[in-house]
């Protein structure tokens, strides 16, 4: 795209490099010429062309287009653009970062909700106008950088230039005069400048020397990087598959589509590809703060699992913390999450055993708090009549109550477990096939038992204690406690390249943005005194106050074997005659922008 | 591990003490530098008047550009007799207005002023000592890195501006004109810090105990408090940008803005300051991101999920990325850029109390209620 400080040169029409020299040809000092030639090639910031004529034709217009696109006031909107259209994707719930703030959203403001989906508000980044974007801020950058890469090519071979003939118009400047001769003084200048690692091209009594190409070398490196870090980016969503998985201790899991409880796969990822492993949960420990202002945030999770990969089988044991995934092949099982499951029993009307397992409860807040849904589909009430059982239930680890939040868990861990439940019968409507959220009880069919007083009945059960439901509909027993534990696991693909191409996009920026290219020229002339005039000066991508202290260092060298005579004029720090002259308009100092007297 | 123990507790009490203490300190350090900025006043300098009236221009501004350029390229080196031989490196300057001289800073000559603003950067010494102790005690009362809530992240913050404010003052850079807005925007920050975003020392949550923390935090909070410090040069660029320009066009800017402005540095070297800085620091900017998506990626299975403050994070860098790309482009460098930085560092900003307060996200850890 461009270079980071002084880069695609829109701010002028003469087409040099630098932006130095552009600005120092609007002054309109006779003899810039001199320096645009110097500074020519000192990057490979491409030149900004006159807008196209009219009645240029087709090719002629697309052609416009394209050095637009790849201009660098083009290529600052579009990054702009990127940043602002950004905004709405962390101000508007997203899918696929936050599915429940996008369904609560959605009941909230259903007007709103459908204006939003056309826009593709609830998918920002995959939207066409964000994609829009930032594949026309990558064109732009690959129409930028692929001609400066081969014109960098064209450089590191190229000599530096010669020496401009007034050196002392050049940023940085210094002058003496000496007694030593010419030929010494440019051979200490070749000497000092090699050890300083320029490389250097000699010729008309001038040495010319260059020196910073990684900066270039870095910036193309920066640029390239980002091209990289998004094919990886888009390589990994196209083939990459996460899913989730629910499983209580002692279960297991195979990692076939079948086994997920969701799963969500890139639009080129084939499922047959999915890792061939599974695991099973042996173990899971937590710990929570025990008191103080933060009592329950967690302090430990961790999932004791075995696993076995591929064909070979063999077992082999594993812990999952939060923050050290499990890494089999390709893919990664996190631990994502945890809570309880009450092991229940009913027995039907009739004494049979109509379930009996391990219920998983949802957690709602930080201290445990859980809801969840019992489903009997296969039960005889009193009579022996075939009918289906649903329990709508609160678990707390911790039981509490008080005014405000009713009853509630106070504490995350298992310290006075208490399941309240609510039993409905009826039609629970999973005969019709379709696939049902297992953690809600869809009502419609269903039928509250009641007390006397017409209220639903509610029974709170402690472990071991059960629940005989009226008319000797059967009896639930909460037997224990038991954990579950849900994990995320993930296979995405380029990662590695992702993190290779942010790897080196930082060192391309540290290179373009610490190191300076730049050029110094030294000439050493015998006067008309028969004196050897020594003139130093220094030209860089970008102001600095390094390359008059590089210079400064090498004046230090310099006239440690080309000592300065005392009385000459040239050798005084005065800036040269012409510096502080008067310019024609009235007499304002060298250097004033005639933009800004205007 | 049991935080409950007594020395840990009476530990991070006594951080919080001195918490306050080091603000104490800064209170008495803001009053020095007022003091420095008043005294100040008394003094008339006007160079930059005298270099930028259209009329006396021509007369004074070659003496002043000579003196100007040769110091501040550094090329004058250490001015002892001993290299008064050397001839020196002559610059020649491409900004817009090379010729204007860095104001005399807040003393501006005045002994007084220059006692008074001494004192201040003394107290500044002596409250950052108060203010890292307090730091250090409180990672000790909690045996890890202080940054795993914003109470911890903003006194950690301010600690990294000042610390990096006196390492300039080391280095001999010309930054004391920075000790005003500093100090004041430190109390600021410490009085958020202790009133607002107060949290109890506490362990970490399983999902921050990771060695990723040290880096990815550290690196955001020394980012931010160094790219702080580029935007009070921006700011301050801005205010006296638009008075050299109205004493370039013959206009009078107002009393105050001319005591005040006239003692920092020239707009040009503010918006160097600022530049240098927001550079520099970009790529450490862009390696704060990378680490926290590392981090993500081993913590939460992807790298990057467009989370709230992902997407802040990949704003504010897309922002500087911008801030350097127009400092380049014609029609957009100056001022145009500078309001860009502004809003860059708005939203470095924003997304730590915009989105730690506003959105719910899994960088939630805030440690409010």
């Amino acid at each position: 795209m461009s270079d980071i400080d002084t880069s695609r040169a829109d701010e002028t029409a003469t087409g040099t490099a630098v932006g130095d020299a552009a600005r120092h040809a609007d002054r309109g000092i006779a003899g810039d010429a001199d320096e645009r030639a110097a500074a020519a090639q000192l990057s490979t910031t491409p030149s900004e062309d006159a807008p196209a004529a009219a009645g240029i034709g087709v090719l002629g217009w697309l052609r416009w287009f394209w050095r637009q696109l790849t201009s660098m006031r083009v290529a600052l909107l579009l990054l702009l653009l990127l940043a602002l259209a950004a905004v709405p994707g962390s101000v508007i719930p997203q899918n696929g970062v936050d599915q429940l703030q996008v369904d609560l959203f959605k009941e909230d403001n259903p007007g709103l909700s459908a204006v939003y989906e056309k826009l593709q508000l609830f998918d920002v980044f995959s939207s066409v106008w964000f994609s829009a974007i930032y594949l026309l801020l990558f064109v732009s950058l690959i129409g930028c950088i692929v001609p400066r890469s081969w014109q960098f090519v064209g450089q590191l071979r190229a000599r530096p230039p010669r020496a401009p003939h007034r050196l002392d118009r050049m940023p940085a400047y210094a002058t003496w005069r000496t007694d030593a001769e010419p030929e010494d003084v440019l051979a200490t200048a070749h000497r000092t400048l090699r050890s300083a690692r320029f490389r250097i091209a000699e010729g008309d009594g001038a040495v010319s020397a260059e020196k910073g190409y990684l900066r270039e070398a870095g910036n193309l490196l920066f640029h390239l990087s980002l091209i990289v870090m998004l094919v990886a980016f888009a390589v990994g969503q196209l083939w990459s598959v996460e899913g989730g998985k629910l499983i209580v201790k002692g279960d297991g899991f195979s990692n076939t589509l079948t086994q997920y409880d969701d799963i969500s796969a890139g639009g080129l990822y084939d499922f047959e590809d999915l890792d061939d492993f599974g695991f099973t949960l042996d173990e899971f420990h937590s710990t929570f703060e025990p008191s103080g202002p933060q009592k329950g945030t967690p302090r430990e999770f961790r999932a004791d699992v075995t696993y076995w990969d591929g064909a070979d089988g063999a077992e082999r044991q594993e812990s999952i913390e939060v923050n050290h995934p499990l890494e089999i092949g390709d893919s990664k099982v996190f631990l994502i999450g945890h809570g309880y499951a009450p092991v229940v029993t009913l027995t039907d009307g009739q004494g049979d055993l109509a379930y009996r397992g391990p219920v998983p409860f949802l957690p709602q807040d930080i201290n445990g708090t859980a809801t969840g849904v019992i489903k009997i589909p296969d039960y005889r009430d009193g009579e022996g009549e075939p009918e289906q059982l649903g329990f709508v239930g609160r678990f707390t680890p911790t039981y509490g109550l008080n005014a405000e939040l009713g009853p509630h868990s106070t504490f995350p861990a298992l310290n006075y477990p208490v399941l309240a439940l609510s039993a409905y019968h009826g039609d629970l409507g999973v005969d019709a096939g379709l696939p049902q959220n297992v953690y809600k009880l869809d009502q419609r069919k269903m039928e509250p038992f009641t007390g006397a007083d017409g209220d639903i009945l509610r029974k709170s059960l402690r472990p071991g204690e059960s629940w005989e439901l009226p008319d000797g509909a059967g009896t639930l027993t909460f037997e224990r406690v038991e954990r579950w534990a849900s994990f995320n696991i993930a296979q995405k693909p380029a990662s590695g390249w992702a993190l290779a191409g942010s790897l080196a996009a930082i060192a391309g920026l540290a290179g373009s943005l610490f190191i300076q290219r730049r050029r110094v020229w030294v000439r050493a002339r015998r006067d008309d005194a028969g004196h050897t005039v020594v003139e130093l000066a220094g030209l860089g991508r970008s102001e600095s106050a390094r390359l008059p202290e590089e210079l400064d260092r090498f004046v230090a060298t310099l006239t440690a074997e080309a000592a300065p005579l005392e009385d000459g004029p040239d050798a005084d720090a005065d800036p040269p005659a012409d510096r502080t002259d008067p310019s024609p308009d009235g007499g304002s100092a060298v250097g004033a922008d005639p933009r800004r007297r205007s | 591990m049991n935080l409950a123990a007594a020395n840990n507790q009476s530990l991070a009490d006594f951080s919080t003490v001195l918490i306050y203490s080091a603000m104490a300190v800064y209170v008495l350090a803001f009053l020095g530098h007022i003091a420095e900025w008043t005294f100040g006043s008394r003094s008339k300098v006007a160079r930059t008047a005298s270099a930028l009236s259209p009329r006396r221009r021509s007369v004074v501004a070659p003496e002043v550009r000579a003196k100007a350029t040769a110091g501040a390229a550094g090329a004058e080196q250490g001015g002892g007799t001993a290299v008064l031989d050397r001839p020196k490196v002559v610059t020649r300057s491409a900004g817009a207005r090379p010729d204007v001289p860095d104001g005399p800073g807040a003393a501006a000559g005045d002994a007084q002023g220059d006692l008074y603003g001494t004192i201040a950067l003394a107290l500044t010494v002596l409250a950052f000592l108060v203010h890292a102790a307090g730091v250090l005690t409180r990672a000790l009362s909690v045996q890890r890195v202080p940054w795993a809530n914003m109470y911890e992240f903003s006194t950690t913050f301010s600690m990294v501006a000042v610390a990096s404010y006196l390492g300039f003052v080391v280095a001999k850079k010309n930054v004391r004109w920075i000790g005003l807005p500093l100090v004041t925007t430190v109390l600021l920050d410490l009085g958020l810090a202790t009133t607002v975003l107060y949290a109890e020392s506490d362990q970490l949550p399983p999902a921050l105990d990771s060695y990723w923390l040290v880096i990815h935090v550290s690196l955001a909070i020394f980012c931010g408090a160094l790219l702080y410090l580029g935007t009070v040069g921006t700011v301050l660029y801005l205010f006296r940008d638009r008075y050299e320009v109205k004493l370039e066009e013959g206009r009078q800017p107002g009393a105050f803005a001319t005591s005040v402005l006239e003692r920092l540095p020239s707009a040009a070297s503010l918006d160097k300051f600022a530049y240098r800085i927001n550079a520099a620091v970009f790529p450490f900017w862009t390696f704060t991101i990378v680490a926290g998506a590392i981090w993500a990626e081993s913590a939460w299975g992807r790298y990057w999920g467009w989370d709230p403050k992902e997407v802040w994070s990949f704003i504010t860098w897309a922002a500087y990325a911008c801030y350097l790309h127009a400092r380049a482009t014609a029609g957009w460098k100056g001022r145009k850029a500078a309001y860009l930085a502004l809003a860059a560092f708005s939203c470095y900003l924003f997304n730590y109390y915009g989105v730690n307060f506003l959105f719910s996200g899994q960088h939630s850890y805030a440690g409010v209620d």
